[in-house]
């Protein structure tokens, strides 16, 4: 029984909620001292204090006590004067201590908002997502289930852990339920946490990687008939592991349950996972049973207290808004929209503002990073920050170009050296013997033999039939082998062929 | 030689009379001797002991600068994580783990080169009275085999009290150093919260927990409770300031001018009147000492047995779940095909005793929804108005007193039964927990109808520690003089050859 997109928002009015989690990018652990360093080998990054042995005892990061608190400033929240750690009380085996040390009802953050602007039909529009809480708490191992036919627990031979990931700090930002938002909710939601990466990137407090986990969303979606003013029952959709996911899993979830709306079945109370392949979710543990954390104060950590000075100085040193910054950096660059959009899609804003701010003009910089040197690390499977080429050698090659020492063909051959690791560009343009051929007298011997050569053609430029001079001028092109300004030439060929030049 | 304090033997040390090797040696013969009579310890380390002592010895006959406890022998509570040595607290569950890491406590006696007998009994988890609970059987007390030595750092106890080793580490949630220090003759001291650090210390209620100094002098309990405390970067609950000086405390022994606050809930009814006899001696040795004795009211002590019997078990239930069978100690039906979840059950029905379940419950229960604020939310509020009386009885007096216990030691099995009645005989002692304050037991003398010792609680502000020491050093001197002796000389000989 499939029902379209817009059967359902014509029906329904959608509700989200989101929770994001977000590994903080310290080098230390949030409560011991081990090392936060991604991919190492399965438990070595380990000590008594992540592993929970007997007698153990956790000492909060203040790194961590600070990268929240400059999100919680970026999201335009409440800094509490004094919070607390509290635990949650589960048995799993990938967590050392069997309960999590999160924060509960006094998180250090609370009461914030973001602005995201979407293209409805409308034009551009701008939604207020309202953040409730933003708090700490600690990741847990990894269990590595073996045997058995889903992966998970149940069913499984055996079972392997991880405990390097047990202890990252953990950053939550959870908004308030989004109301009104109809049938942009998906795409609303996508731009929230593209937002969200983006502010969390300019702080530099995380690696922000959706697809290493170091960004992690949860999505509650409930719909409500049209008009109507009670919630209905929501899923938690996990696993929402990229932008373009959390847009599908939204529209996803509205579907699933617009269809058992509609057949007169109820939505179940439940965690779902996302699968990548399908854009579908699947069930997971039901919540109907709602589990008993009992919550209580972590009796072996004192309350947060924050300097009321310090968190001022934090505030005073945020960056931009990713999103002013946006309009203001287009505005300077005089960019389309649709450009803009590229840049930021691409995730070269950062690399094209270095560039400029090393003086290249932003069209050009803008050019290379998301031309030649895009179609490079796309041909290479990597991503652009992955090679060689800085903004730095961009900027310089830009500035070659435009002293004329490069044509544009040859800055691609330079900048082809430099991403293969032969240097700086000026070292790539010696070390390959690059060089404009800026001598005349060369040029008008190449050009008197390429005449000679072809002299029938040079005879109809002679009597006035301009266009048949671009053969002459790639073949001067072609004995310079690639070398020479074609301007020049062309001002040359016209000249000697008694042409004015324009 | 083994009769002597602590600080006769570092005496003797320092001028070379004798060796720690040889200390150390009279120290495990006497062990040898006396424990399978009075099982005060769980394990002995004979070797690394001998090695310390060794290594110490040879320090000094380099010349080197030592800690004037350096060489002194030392019986630590199973409670305190020891790299490579067997660390139990008591139970089944940790049976066989060596720790990979020493606690804050172990390193700092060995930065000063105390050497370290061996682990002694407690019950298991410290909860207990009695030191009943222990997986591994009771320890016995000196005074009276047919007895217990108190709990739960019974083992600690008995081992300073049957001279074992001079001194113990004990640690106190609920009065588990004071309660065996009194019940078995000796000084025991619960420092402030926070002043020794709890890194280490295999947790029972982390909000009540300190471990602490035992000796069978006041000066003697001064000198480990100074090499033990200070800040620690690892404990982030323990202090970071100015600690005051007990050492000097203990040895100024003036009280002229000091009031001291007989609490008026903590005496009388359900005191054993030998007890209370004891008591009311010592405070009219301090009045003579040129004391002011003043009664103050601490209404709110009336429920502290109640809080803290809520506080306690729900933070146990959550410290106690790392016990999974998962990364160490006791794994019990890891059979083909068992789950996770079955072998944790299982481990955890197999590897605790009957005390640690019952104060799991009970904390699982005081913390669920629904059920928190009642519970747990109440016996913080109660938790509050402790400390309110205490400012004001503070207020009021430099030190308050009241007898350590309000029994003697008990016959072993009298109260294992009946966990109310052992509960009750905590009954002055857990104020002190609940407020993270100071508290010192040492011996009033023998009760009357049964010639067993009495203990006199002192208790000060927090890091008020040397008003334990002052107070205590001036009663000790008076009552040493009156006897003829320390009252531990009166306890009978054990034991066969020497």
């Amino acid at each position: 029984m499939a029902i379209s997109y817009d059967d359902v928002v014509a029906k329904y009015d959608p509700v989200f909620g989101l929770e994001v989690h977000v590994e903080l990018n310290t080098e230390s652990k949030m409560f011991c001292s081990c090392s936060t360093i991604f991919g190492g080998e399965p438990n070595t990054q380990t000590c008594p204090v992540c592993l929970a042995l007997p007698g153990a005892l956790p000492v909060v990061n203040a790194a961590a006590i600070e990268s929240t608190i400059k999100i919680g400033l970026a999201l335009n929240c409440q800094i509490a004067p004094r919070s607390r750690f509290a635990r949650k009380n589960y048995f799993y085996p990938d967590m050392p201590k069997n309960f999590q040390i999160s924060q509960y009802d006094e998180p250090i953050c609370f009461d914030g908002y973001v602005d995201v602007e979407i293209d409805t039909d409308e034009g551009a529009k701008t939604f207020r997502i309202e953040v409730e809480r933003v708090h700490m708490e600690e990741d847990t191992g990894k269990s590595l289930h073996v045997g058995g036919a889903t992966g998970r627990i149940h069913g499984a031979d055996y079972s392997l852990l991880d405990y390097n990931r047990a202890g990252i700090p953990l950053v939550e930002i959870v908004t308030k339920i989004v109301p009104g938002t109809g049938k942009y909710a998906p795409e609303v939601a996508r731009a929230y946490v593209a937002e969200l990466r983006d502010i969390l990137r300019g702080l530099g407090v995380s690696d922000v990687k959706m697809e290493q986990g170091s960004l992690r969303c949860d999505a509650n979606v409930s719909l409500k008939p049209m008009g109507s003013d009670v919630l209905g029952t929501r899923s938690e959709t996990k696993n929402v592991n990229s932008l373009r996911s959390v847009e599908r899993a939204i529209r996803g979830e509205m579907i699933r349950h617009a269809e058992l709306l509609d057949a007169g079945k109820k939505v179940k109370q439940e965690t779902r996972h996302f699968q990548e392949d399908t854009g579908l979710t699947r069930s997971g543990r039901s919540k109907e049973q709602a589990e008993d954390y009992r919550y209580f104060p972590e009796p072996d950590l004192v309350p947060v207290v924050p300097d009321a000075a310090w968190i001022e100085e934090l505030r005073a040193a945020l960056p931009e808004r990713p999103s002013i910054r946006r309009k203001r950096l287009q505005e300077e660059w005089q960019v389309l929209d649709k450009e803009m959009s590229a840049m930021v899609n691409a995730d070269l804003l950062d690399i094209v503002e270095a560039t400029v701010l090393l003086g290249s003009d932003p069209t050009k910089a803008r050019s290379w990073w998301l031309g030649e040197i895009s179609r490079v690390a796309n041909e290479q499977n990597v991503s652009v920050r992955e090679l060689s080429i800085t903004p730095k050698d961009v900027a310089a090659i830009v500035a070659l170009v435009n002293s004329g020492e490069l044509t544009d063909k040859l800055a691609r051959a330079v900048v082809e050296g430099v991403i293969a690791g032969e240097g700086t560009p000026a070292e790539v343009v010696t070390k390959r013997g690059i060089k404009v051929v800026n001598d005349d007298g060369a040029l008008m011997a190449a050009i008197e033999k390429v005449c000679g050569e072809q002299a029938e053609t040079a005879e109809k430029v002679r009597s006035g039939h301009l266009p048949a001079a671009g053969a002459l001028i790639g073949a001067v092109m072609k004995e310079t082998k690639g070398q020479a300004d074609a301007a020049r030439v062309r001002e040359l060929l016209l000249g000697h062929l008694g042409q004015a030049t324009s | 030689m083994i009769k002597q304090s602590a600080a006769e033997m570092a005496q003797a040390l320092a001028k070379g009379e004798v060796t720690s090797t040889s200390l150390t040696q009279a120290h495990l013969d006497r062990i040898a001797d006396v424990d399978p009579s009075v099982k005060a310890f769980l394990h002995v380390d004979a070797e690394g002991a001998l090695a310390q002592a060794k290594n110490i010895d040879a320090k000094r006959s380099a010349g080197e600068k030592l800690h004037p406890l350096a060489g002194i022998p030392l019986a630590l509570k199973d409670v305190l994580a020891q790299e490579g040595v067997p660390t139990t607290a008591g139970s089944k569950i940790l049976q066989g783990w060596k720790p990979p890491y020493d606690s804050t406590v172990v390193t700092k006696l060995k930065a000063a080169g105390l050497v370290i007998l061996g682990k002694t009994n407690m019950d298991e988890f410290a909860m207990g009275s009695s030191t009943e609970n222990s997986a591994y059987g009771p320890t016995f007390n000196p005074w009276d085999l047919t007895r217990t030595p108190g709990g739960s750092s019974g083992g600690s106890a008995a081992a300073v009290s049957s001279f074992e080793a001079p001194l113990a580490i004990g640690s106190d949630t609920g009065g588990s150093i004071r309660q065996p220090a009194a019940l078995t003759g000796i000084v025991g001291v619960r420092p402030t919260y926070g002043a020794v650090s709890r890194y280490g210390l295999i947790a029972y209620s982390s909000s009540l927990d300190q471990a602490g100094p035992i000796g069978r002098t006041v000066l003697d309990t001064a000198m480990l409770h100074d090499v033990i405390a200070g800040y620690d970067p690892k404990d982030a609950t323990s202090v970071n300031g100015a600690f005051p000086d007990v050492i000097a405390a203990a040895r100024s022994s003036d009280v002229k001018g000091m009031k001291i606050g007989v609490i008026k809930q903590l005496q009388g009814e359900g005191y054993q009147n030998g007890v209370q006899a004891r008591f009311d001696e010592s405070l009219q040795v301090l009045a003579s000492l040129g004391a002011q004795i003043v009664e103050v009211d601490c209404p709110s002590f009336e429920f502290a047995l109640a809080a803290y019997y809520l506080i306690a078990p729900s933070e146990c239930s959550s410290n106690l779940a790392r016990f999974d069978a998962m990364r160490y100690g006791l794994r019990v039906g890891d059979s083909d095909g068992a789950s996770a979840e079955s072998v944790m059950n299982a481990t955890r029905n197999a590897g605790f005793g009957h005390e640690v379940k019952r104060r799991i419950i009970l904390g699982t229960y005081a913390l669920s929804s629904g059920y928190y604020d009642a519970y747990y939310g109440s016996a913080q509020k109660i938790r509050t108005l402790i400390i309110q009386d205490y400012a004001k009885a503070f207020a009021q007096a430099d030190v308050l007193v009241s007898p350590t216990a309000p029994t003697t030691a008990f016959k072993i099995g009298e109260k294992s039964n009946d966990p109310i009645a052992m509960y009750l005989g905590d009954v002055a002692t857990i104020p002190v927990n609940l407020a993270g304050i100071c508290g010192m037991s040492l011996p009033a003398g023998l009760a009357d109808e049964d010639q067993l010792p009495v203990g006199f609680q002192i208790m000060a502000p927090a890091m008020q520690d040397h008003r334990l020491y002052q107070v205590g050093s001036a009663l000790e001197g008076a009552l040493v003089d009156k006897w003829g002796g320390h009252l531990i000389s009166k306890v009978p000989a054990l034991g066969g050859a020497k």
